[in-house]
């Protein structure tokens, strides 16, 4: 039986997108079989994070309203046999998802899968309810901003009580995952501290990733991070978290700010 | 010559005399309209015992027999018809209310005996009067609780608020909104074991964030009512 994870935020971009890709790699190459499925209906970004945009033929929305099959809609990644993307439609919008569709389509998926990776859209809408509707996990990326760290507890709340496990009177196991952080600035007390965040959020940690032009450079040739450079730091960080979430007993590492060999000769503070 | 002497002559005298008649004016399906009188019976049995009823047929197309049934029907909830209106004489039958006319509406006023009505209340279950939440309550959460204390083991995030008719107890850190007594208890009190509130009320008297003093940030602290003004103290 397949585990459905949503990963969720609220806000918008925190690296929502960034970590399901990269999670769901991250997982495909821990051995397990995953699939990743766009919810942002509308404003798809998926499919170009994976390097998939150029063979999407059918999508969500095509499933739900039953013009495609499941296995026409659904791409094979090319570097990972066991990764899979179901996109979303770019042309529709929200509206077209409805809550039987979607609980067809994950049931189904749910048979030939052993993770569900949704990516849900930002807000609190349609498009993100019903991508937490039927998840048994979430990962709730947080950046360590109030803002952010706010949205979150409100997507929290909801977990708590709008999806289908919480109305059967059951618990969504809950995640957070922080993203962007930036040690430099967390050292000058710039940002909101790991510990800050998890006092306010009452919800345990799966990981830190931490900020890195390393992310960037990966989404811009269409490659999950950890596939990209599994030797940066923020793909191990996503790997760490990977393993975490298949129950592995990892030690958590709080990103520290290194100064390189030059900088450290001149006395520069790393920006 | 009549020799026959009435020995005292009665007097028909005629007077007239109005009362104001409770007007029944059933709608199709009639079955439906008599459940819904039916459900008022069983709300308060005996109140339209003793009552004048007019029945209003104007406003759906009855055959004679389904008047005589209808009557009939009342009759049987002890509903006793003293007249029928908007309807055309030659559906009534003769063992029928005889047919009204010249009605004026007017607005009933309920003069009962306040004991009836007390009477058939059965003895209400007391109600709990106070709400225990055992997980944090977080933002765009509202738990309203008019009917006394909240006591919450967990934070209240910011941007989730906690409305109380008695006090409000947070063992963790108040981010959002509290406020007590809102049903007019200025006895009320909020008790947090850390203060960052956004804002804090009792029995409408508030104060937002701006104003709470700064050096109570992030202690254990209680609002409380002096009067007109809200006092926060630190509690340790």
């Amino acid at each position: 039986m397949a585990k459905v994870l949503v990963v969720t935020s609220g806000k918008g971009g925190v690296g929502k997108t960034t970590s399901t890709a990269a999670l769901g790699a991250a997982l495909a190459q821990g051995g397990q079989s995953v699939v990743v499925v766009d919810f942002d209906v509308g404003l798809r970004n998926l499919d170009l994070v994976m390097g998939a945009e150029r063979r999407v033929v059918f999508d969500l929305i095509n499933v739900v309203q039953g013009v495609a099959k499941l296995s026409q809609a659904l791409i094979r990644d090319k570097r990972l046999e066991n990764l899979w993307l179901l996109p979303a439609s770019q042309t529709r919008d929200k509206d077209a998802l409805t809550d039987e569709g979607v609980g067809r389509i994950i049931a189904e998926l749910s048979t030939r899968f052993d993770w569900i990776l949704c990516d849900s859209p930002a807000g609190i809408e349609r498009g993100a309810t019903l991508a937490m509707r039927y998840a048994d996990e979430a990962v709730i990326v947080t950046n360590p901003e109030v803002s952010s760290v706010r949205d979150s507890d409100r997507i929290i709340g909801m977990l708590d009580s709008k999806t289908v496990k919480a109305e059967k009177g059951e618990r969504v196991k809950k995640h957070v995952l922080i993203t962007r952080y930036d040690p430099a600035r967390a050292a000058r007390g710039e940002m909101l501290t790991i510990d800050d965040i998890l006092e306010i959020l009452a919800t345990p940690l799966l990981g830190i990733i931490p900020e890195s032009q390393d992310v960037l450079k990966a989404s811009n040739v269409g490659s999950p991070v950890t596939l990209n450079n599994a030797d940066s730091a923020p793909a191990r960080a996503y790997i760490d978290a990977a393993r975490r979430l298949m129950g592995d007993d990892i030690a958590m590492v709080v990103p520290v700010e290194r100064k390189r060999f030059m900088d450290r000769l001149l006395g520069r503070r790393a920006a | 010559m009549d020799v026959r002497a009435d020995p005292t002559r009665q007097l028909v005298r005629l007077r007239g005399r109005s009362y104001v008649a409770f007007v029944f004016s059933p709608v199709v399906p009639i079955v439906e309209w008599l459940s819904e009188i039916d459900t008022t019976l069983a709300r308060s049995p005996g109140y339209f015992v003793g009552k004048p009823i007019v029945l209003d047929l104007a406003s759906v197309d009855l055959s004679a027999s389904a008047i005589s049934h209808l009557v009939g029907s009342l009759d049987e909830r002890g509903i006793r018809v003293l007249g029928i209106e908007g309807v055309d004489e030659s559906r009534l039958a003769a063992n029928m209310p005889p047919l009204l006319t010249g009605g004026r509406a007017c607005v009933i006023t309920r003069n009962e005996p306040a004991h009836r009505a007390e009477e058939p209340k059965e003895e209400p279950k007391p109600k709990p009067t106070s709400l225990l939440l055992d997980s944090p309550v977080r933002s765009g959460q509202s738990i309203v609780f008019t009917e006394g204390d909240v006591t919450v083991l967990g934070s209240v995030g910011s941007g989730a608020e906690i409305v109380a008719g008695g006090s409000i107890h947070i063992y963790g850190t108040l981010r959002g909104r509290a406020m007590a007594g809102v049903n007019g208890n200025s006895a009320a009190r909020i008790y947090c074991q850390k203060i960052e509130a956004e804002l804090l009320a009792i029995d409408g008297y508030y104060q937002t964030a701006e104003e709470i003093d700064p050096s109570l940030r992030n202690r254990p602290a209680q609002a409380w009512l002096q009067g007109d003004t809200m006092k926060i103290t630190p509690l340790n």
